[in-house]
C-alpha cells in the first residue's frame, strides 16, 4: 500500500516460489487457488504493518491484466468487494504500468518523462512515460522475452531453472569472444526485439560442436550468449531515449538483476549523457507496491473504474 | 546438453506435408489453418526449441483475425489469450511435466470452449488432448528449412486438415 505521494507504508509479498519451484514456473489453476487462500491474509498483514485500519484507505488499486485470468479474477473480485464495502474508488492497474511505476519507488523517486525498459521472463517492452496520460509503447519483443531466452539457454546448457542468475554467474568466468553470437535484431531503426533466433543459434552452435566431436566451455558460451542479449537491450533502450528526447532511463523487470546489463547501462549511459536508474530489485520483480504506486497516480488523474470492470488476460497499453 | 531432442513421434498418418525454407512460409501454413478454423478446435503443436512454433501461431492468429503481431511466446505465463473471430488460446507446456499439466492447468476449460486452443509442447502431456485434435509437427531440417506435417485425430480435424491441404498442396503425405 502506498500513500498519494507514493510513500510505501507496508509491503507484504506472498511468494508462490515454493509452490511453483517444482514446476519451474507458475501453474495457472494452482496460482488461482493460492491467490484465494492468501489474498485476505496478505491485505490484513499489510494494513497491520502500516498501522492503518481498513477505513483509512482512500482507494483500492488492483492488477487488472495482462496475466492468467484465474489469478486476475481473484484479485479483481477482492478489490471490488473492498472498494464497494468501503465506498472508495477501485483503480484497475495494468501490470506493465505497475512495472513502470517502480521508478518512483525507492530512493530515486524519478518523475516522468523518461524511457523505461521492462525486461522479465514474460515481457521485453520499451515505453516512453510522459508527464500525463498513458505510456507510449516504443518497442517490444516480437517473440521470446529476454528472461525467457536466458531460461531456455540455461536449459540447453543443462544449468537448471531459472536461467538468468546462473548464466550471469558463469559468464563472469567466461570469454565472450570465444563463443561469439550474432546480435539478435540489432538495428536501432526498429526498437522491437527478437530473442527467438539467438536461441536457435545456440542450439546449432552446440549441435555443430557435438557433431564435430568438440566440447564447449560452458562459461564462454554463457558469456557470449549473455553479451549478445545485453548489448541489444542497452543499445535499443538508449536509442529510444534519444529518439524520445529524454535524459533519464529506467530499467526494471527481473532481468534488471543481471550484473553485465547494469554495468553496460551505466557505462554507455554515461557516454550518451543519459542517467540510468535501476529501482531496488524488490521493486523490479513482481510486487504489490508498484501496483499501489501506479494506482495512486491514476487516482490523481481521475482514472477510477466502476464495479463493472472485468480483468483482461490480454490487456495491452500504449499500442 | 548431450543430445538434440528427437523428432516427433508420428501417431497418425499425415494428411499433408510441407517443407518450408523461411519463417514466412511456416507462418503462411498457420494462416491457412486459422482461416479454416470455425472455433472449438484443439491444435497440438509439436517441435523442438527454435522450430518455429510461435511463428506458426502468429499465422494462425492472422487467419483467425486476431492481432498476429501481438503474438509472443507464452512460455513464461503458460497461456496467452487473443481476441479474434473466435478467441485464440495459446498454451505452452514447455515448463511443465505431464502430471502438473493434467492436474493443475485447468486446460479442459479452454479445450471445451468455443475458441481455438493451440498447445505448444502438447507431447509433454498427451492426456490433456481431447479425442479430436489436429497434431501439427514441425521438424528442423537444418538452416532455415523445416518440415511441417498435419496429423488429424477424428473426423472434424481430418476435414480441417483436408481443407488446408487442398488450398496449399504439400510436398508429400497421403
Amino acid at each position: 500500500m502506498a500513500g498519494a505521494d507514493a510513500a510505501v507504508l507496508a509491503e507484504v509479498v506472498r511468494s508462490q516460489v515454493e509452490t511453483h519451484a517444482r514446476f519451474g514456473g507458475v501453474v495457472p489453476e494452482l496460482a488461482g487457488r493460492r491467490h484465494i487462500e492468501s489474498i485476505d491474509e496478505v491485505v490484513r498483514e499489510a494494513l497491520a504493518r502500516a498501522g492503518v485500519g481498513v477505513r483509512d484507505l482512500g482507494a483500492v488499486a488492483v492488477t487488472g491484466g495482462p496475466g492468467l485470468i484465474g489469478a486476475l479474477l481473484v484479485g479483481v473480485s477482492y478489490g471490488k468487494a473492498l472498494a464497494y464495502s468501503l465506498g472508495i474508488p477501485l483503480i484497475p492497474v495494468n501490470h506493465l504500468e505497475g512495472h513502470l511505476s517502480a521508478a518512483w519507488l525507492g530512493a530515486a523517486r524519478l518523475a516522468p518523462p523518461f524511457v523505461a525498459l521492462v525486461a522479465s521472463g514474460g515481457h521485453t517492452n520499451l515505453y516512453h512515460v510522459k508527464e500525463r496520460g498513458e505510456p507510449a509503447l516504443l518497442g517490444r519483443t516480437l517473440d521470446d522475452a529476454a528472461g525467457e531466452a536466458f531460461d531456455k539457454a540455461a536449459k540447453m546448457l543443462g544449468l537448471g531453472y531459472p536461467g538468468g542468475p546462473v548464466i550471469d554467474r558463469l559468464a563472469r568466468e567466461g570469454d565472450p569472444d570465444k563463443a561469439p553470437f550474432p546480435r539478435p535484431y540489432p538495428t536501432c531503426e526498429d526498437l522491437n526485439f527478437s530473442f527467438s533466433g539467438i536461441k536457435t543459434a545456440l542450439l546449432y552452435h552446440l549441435r555443430d560442436r557435438e557433431a564435430a566431436g568438440r566440447s564447449w566451455h560452458v562459461p564462454d558460451v554463457a558469456a557470449g550468449f549473455q553479451q549478445a542479449i545485453v548489448e541489444v537491450l542497452v543499445a535499443k533502450t538508449l536509442a529510444a531515449a534519444g529518439r524520445a528526447g529524454v535524459r533519464d532511463v529506467v530499467v526494471t523487470g527481473g532481468v534488471a538483476a543481471n550484473s553485465q546489463l547494469r554495468a553496460l547501462f551505466e557505462a554507455r549511459g554515461k557516454d550518451a549523457g543519459i542517467t540510468v536508474h535501476i529501482p531496488p530489485l524488490r521493486y523490479c520483480t513482481d510486487n504489490g507496491a508498484m501496483i499501489a504506486a501506479a494506482g495512486a497516480r491514476l487516482l490523481q488523474d481521475g482514472r477510477a473504474a466502476t464495479l463493472a470492470f472485468e480483468p483482461r488476460a490480454d490487456w495491452a497499453i500504449g499500442d | 546438453m548431450t543430445a538434440i531432442p528427437a523428432g516427433p513421434t508420428i501417431m497418425a498418418p499425415p494428411v499433408a506435408v510441407w517443407e518450408t525454407t523461411s519463417a514466412e512460409a511456416t507462418r503462411a501454413i498457420g494462416q491457412l489453418l486459422g482461416e479454416a478454423c470455425a472455433g472449438g478446435e484443439t491444435i497440438a503443436l509439436i517441435g523442438p526449441l527454435g522450430a518455429g512454433k510461435t511463428c506458426l501461431v502468429r499465422g494462425l492468429a492472422a487467419g483467425l483475425g486476431a492481432p498476429a503481431e501481438a503474438v509472443t511466446s507464452p512460455t513464461f505465463v503458460l497461456i496467452h489469450e487473443y481476441a479474434g473471430r473466435v478467441p485464440l488460446y495459446h498454451v505452452d507446456l514447455y515448463r511443465l511435466d505431464a502430471r502438473d499439466a493434467v492436474n493443475g492447468l485447468g486446460l479442459e476449460e479452454y479445450v471445451d470452449s468455443a475458441g481455438v486452443t493451440v498447445i505448444e509442447w502438447a507431447d509433454r502431456a498427451p492426456a490433456v488432448l481431447p479425442g479430436d485434435h489436429l497434431r501439427v509437427a514441425i521438424e528442423h531440417l537444418g538452416g532455415d528449412r523445416r518440415r511441417v506435417t498435419l496429423h488429424p485425430q477424428g473426423a472434424r480435424p481430418a476435414a480441417l486438415a483436408a481443407q488446408v491441404a487442398a488450398r496449399h498442396p504439400g510436398t508429400g503425405g497421403a
